[in-house]
């Protein structure tokens, strides 16, 4: 009886311990761990935290994370409803850049969106996001500055340019991991409509020409210009890299109806296009 | 051994003395006891060897041809042969069959029916073993030296398919054994210099043989600066340094049972490729096999041989002495082999059979990394052979069958051949060129030949047909930008290549007079999808001042034929005339000539020999080569004609043995250079070389 006894106190023990491993194990599916808290606002009782998958905010395409908790509780916020205004202030001027709406992930507590900064803050100028939030109904406000900075190996993921349609446009590279193969390749494209409007732009056409300067301007094989996915909202093509290093991924911009808006073709005589992306790897 | 001399062309007495000085000392500290030298009688260089079908047949079979490698315990057999310790490439050269391809002094490549390595099989004892090098800067004929070999088996088209799947050939390097000879203890060591390139080559060998247990040791080294080319002109980057150590042992159960193994390490460092832009500065092999011989098999079944063999290459080429390079690169390479077969005879009233199952396991890896010249940029990495896996598993048959007053030879190889690209990263970067690309693929190879020989009266005819296909080699099938400096292109494989079939028809006939001795020999191969690189323009380069890219592919087909007369005349008993005439045409479908084809070549030579004295004179030379391409980076090579004389003197030194040999290499100082001469790279010129041989007696 004693033997039953301990093998049944033996056996719920075991099984606890096996029912809270798979209870963490679930706690541990965070969607934010392999990502970094990038800056927390800290108003109206709460505190805002945005994550990102960069170490900071950084010129280019930032996707971020956001949740709320409630400094009271120590409780995330479910389901909150999330709008934002990146702003630059410039010495002479202010504008904004091309920006998601927030929506809720899986997650119910955490809403996500991208925003794309065109350039990077420095001791006279600076970016500063506000965001408006609404919990059950009621309406919160939150503007606080955020350091911008450019990506630690400085290469070139964003372009901010004037087209020979006289129209400012702003091409940011989707970031990915560069390997030798042939790699899946996105970017997107808006347009300056006013300081503070940079909508999409669809049906256009990136051509792609891939280089590496170090190597005799050496090209790769069948890469894919990119081309409107209307349901991914981007640009995608394919971008072959024959080896690692430090590649120039130059391009070119058509319209609608083909015509050149900017970007030169490869040749002898001209190593690389006014348009471009940089990778090392 | 650093031997000051500052002039090319003197001082050779000198030398000689103070070598003396040296073996007698080093020979003293190798041996302590002596013993009677073995003296084997061999036949001298490149002749025919006649190989009788059975022991009791009168008709021989003209097959192979065996190149008689000159070590030191025969060399005082060979007062014929030009140089006794040249390298193993100049033995192959000096051969009928093989030509060699040169990117420098060092590691030729050898040719048979002006067919490179993908298409011959190259083996060591029947080991397959594949080069580390994806710029072939290191065939295997460069990982053994002559201080291994006894003899080198060369045969022409399908006839060589005993030891793996061919199209042009074979040459099977066979090591030098006591195999069981009661000798005891021997000893022997030699020392060799020559004038152009001040080349120093000390080797040495210690040998114990009974009837019941024998083990062999020898070592070589060979140090060698830059050649002077004709005319004075020196050739930066031609120097190199090798040393060769092996050993092997056998011991018998009685029964003639016997268990040998073999082992081989090989080493040279420092090797200049003055025709290539980059040089060596590692080429190491490690090769190893043990084998099981029994005189009697299961029933009627004899000489059972099973072997299993191992060998590790690694190749590391250098371009840090180059002065000017667009980008410093280092491109480490490996190639290991596994292997093994097992192979019997059976002789039933006329025929005579051989049966053999092989099979190897190969990796071959190769990458390169790039060092951009801003040093703020990362290197680049790129994987040129992509961890390669081929398994080989075949049958090989033969029948030599005896008819009245001939004789029917019937072979055939049946292999099954596997690819696996282990790599991920190299697979993805052939994925680039070929998305659809699996990583695994299976091919089947197969071969048959046939070979009749009859006589009439004293003349002999042979004549055969054969067919036979191969798999891409693994540049051609999976090479990721290998640049080949010959035609300035860098080179892509297609893993989707089909096997290269080649129909295959020979002719032979030996007319042996009194004094005259001729033979005519010819074949022609019809090679279906016949492999090689076609430029595709769209691709860019990847090596710096490259001109195009090229990717294999098959041509519909190619044909290729190769003639050649030689005869021997016997002027006097202890003098003979001997002379080879050679000519060799390959063209594409289109009519176009394939490269790396051989103009009309010549060589006589005059051999007096005449109790311990020796003495030849050779002249050599080759006709305008008319039938080149440009396509493959070929320009016309002129006309040359060379001229060589050697002497040679045996005699005895307090009881011991002694053998010099002296002679004069391209005596006029010709600055020529021949079409298998990387990027015309000018041979040498006036070499001036002296040999002397201790035998402990």
């Amino acid at each position: 009886m004693k033997t039953i006894q301990i093998i049944s106190a033996l056996a719920l023990v075991f099984f606890t311990a096996a029912s809270c491993e798979s209870d963490d194990s679930e706690v541990l599916l965070d969607p934010l761990a392999d990502l970094t808290k990038v800056q927390t606002f800290k108003a109206n009782d709460h505190s805002i935290e945005i994550y990102a998958a960069q170490q900071q905010f950084t010129i280019g395409y930032n996707e971020l994370f956001i949740r709320i908790k409630e400094d009271a509780t120590d409780a995330y916020i479910p389901n909150v409803q999330l709008s934002w205004s990146p702003v630059m202030h410039m010495t002479s001027k202010e504008h904004s850049c091309p920006k998601s709406e927030i929506v809720t992930t899986s997650d119910a507590n955490i809403a996500k969106g991208y925003i794309v900064f065109q350039m990077p803050g420095n001791a006279d100028e600076y970016w500063d996001l506000k965001l408006d939030y609404t919990i059950e109904n009621e309406s919160f406000t939150v503007t606080e500055r955020i350091e911008v900075q450019s990506p630690p190996d400085g290469k070139k993921t964003i372009n901010t340019f004037m087209g020979t349609d006289n129209a400012r446009y702003i091409l940011a590279m989707m970031p990915f991991n560069p390997e030798v193969k042939v790699n899946d390749f996105s970017a997107m494209l808006f347009k300056m409509e006013t300081m503070m409007s940079f909508p999409a732009v669809e049906n256009y056409k990136i051509n792609l020409d891939p280089r590496m300067p170090s190597m005799g301007n050496h090209s790769s094989p069948n890469n894919e210009d990119l081309s409107y996915k209307a349901n991914a909202r981007m640009y995608s093509g394919k971008l072959s890299l024959t080896m690692t290093g430090y590649w120039k991924l130059n391009l070119k911009l058509e319209n609608a109806t083909g015509d050149l808006l900017k970007g030169e073709d490869i040749t002898d005589t001209n190593e690389s296009s006014s348009l471009f992306f940089e990778i090392e790897f | 051994m650093k031997t000051e001399i500052d002039d090319r062309f003197g001082c050779m007495l000198r030398l000689g003395l103070k070598n003396k000085t040296m073996f007698l000392g080093l020979l003293c500290l190798l041996f302590c006891g002596s013993q009677p030298f073995a003296q084997e009688q061999r036949v001298p260089i490149t002749q025919e060897q006649r190989v009788p079908i059975t022991q009791d047949s009168i008709l021989p079979v003209f097959l192979n041809e065996v190149i008689v490698i000159a070590s030191y315990k025969n060399t005082l057999n060979h007062h014929q042969q030009h140089k006794p310790l040249s390298t193993l490439d100049e033995y192959l050269e000096a051969s009928k069959k093989v030509s060699m391809m040169k990117r420098g002094a060092y590691a030729w490549e050898p040719m048979i029916n002006d067919m490179t390595s993908e298409r011959l099989s190259i083996t060591i004892d029947g080991m397959r073993i594949f080069g580390a090098c994806t710029d072939k800067m290191d065939p295997i004929t460069s990982y053994v030296d002559v201080s291994n070999l006894s003899d080198v088996q060369v045969a022409g088209g399908q006839q060589g398919a005993q030891h793996g799947s061919t199209i042009g050939g074979a040459i099977d390097m066979r090591l030098e054994k006591s195999n069981f000879k009661p000798i005891g203890w021997i000893g022997a060591f030699e020392s060799g210099f020559e004038g152009n390139n001040q080349a120093k080559i000390i080797g040495g060998e210690l040998n114990y043989s009974n009837d019941q247990f024998y083990v062999d040791t020898d070592f070589i080294y060979r140090d060698a600066e830059n050649y002077v080319a004709g005319g004075g002109e020196e050739v930066n980057f031609s120097q190199y340094e090798k040393y060769n150590i092996s050993t092997n042992a056998g011991y018998t159960f009685g029964d003639d049972k016997k268990l040998l193994a073999t082992f081989i390490f090989d080493e040279a460092k420092d090797v200049g490729y003055p025709a290539l832009p980059m040089d060596v500065s590692l080429a190491r092999a490690f090769i190893g096999s043990v084998t099981w011989q029994q005189a009697q098999f299961m029933g009627n079944f004899t000489d059972w041989e099973s072997k299993l063999y191992a060998n590790s290459i690694t190749h590391i080429m250098d371009d840090s002495k180059r002065p000017d390079v667009p980008i410093r690169m280092d491109m480490p390479g490996w190639s290991d082999t596994y292997g093994y077969y097992s192979q019997t005879k059976l002789d039933l009233e006329k025929h005579s059979f051989l049966f053999k199952v092989d099979g190897f396991y190969n990796r071959s890896l190769a990458e390169m990394t790039m060092y951009p010249n801003n040093p703020g940029e990362r290197e680049m990495f790129m994987l040129t052979w992509p961890d390669v896996r081929t398994l080989n598993t075949a049958f090989y048959g033969e029948d030599v069958i005896k008819l009245k007053n001939s004789s029917l030879k019937i072979g055939t190889r049946l292999a099954y051949q596997g690819f696996h690209v282990a790599d991920d990263f190299g697979l993805n970067s052939l994925r680039i060129f070929y998305p659809e690309i699996t990583q695994r693929q299976n091919r089947f190879l197969k071969s048959i030949s046939s070979l009749y020989s009859t006589q009439f009266k004293e003349t002999s005819v042979t004549a055969g047909l054969s067919y036979g296909d191969r798999a891409p080699s693994v540049s051609e099938g999976f090479g990721f930008y290998l640049f080949n400096s010959f035609d300035n292109h860098d080179y892509i494989g297609d893993p989707n290549l089909r096997n290269e079939k080649a129909m295959e028809g020979n002719f032979k006939v030996s007319v042996p007079f009194k004094k005259l001795s001729i033979n005519l020999e010819a074949n022609y191969f019809h090679t279906v999808d016949y492999i090689i690189g076609v430029v595709r323009p769209n691709l860019s380069v990847m090596t710096i001042g490259a001109d195009g890219v090229k990717i294999y592919e098959n041509l519909d087909y190619a044909n290729l034929y190769n003639l050649s007369l030689d005869g021997r005349y016997k002027v006097l008993p202890e003098l003979a005339l001997t002379g080879l005439v050679s000519y060799h045409r390959g063209q594409d479908q289109n009519g176009g000539n394939l490269p790396f084809m051989s103009p009309l070549t010549y060589s006589s030579g005059l051999q007096y020999s005449k109790g311990t004295f020796s003495g030849a004179l050779t002249m050599r030379g080759a006709a305008d080569q008319v039938n080149f391409n440009p396509a493959y980076g070929e320009d016309k090579t002129a006309a040359y004609t060379v001229f060589s004389a050697s002497f040679g003197k045996s005699f005895s030194l307090q009881n011991d043995a002694v053998y010099v040999k002296a002679g004069v290499e391209n005596i006029f100082d010709q600055n020529y250079s021949t079409y298998t001469d990387w990027k015309n790279i000018p041979r040498m010129g006036r070499n001036v070389f002296m040999t002397v041989s201790y035998t402990i007696q």
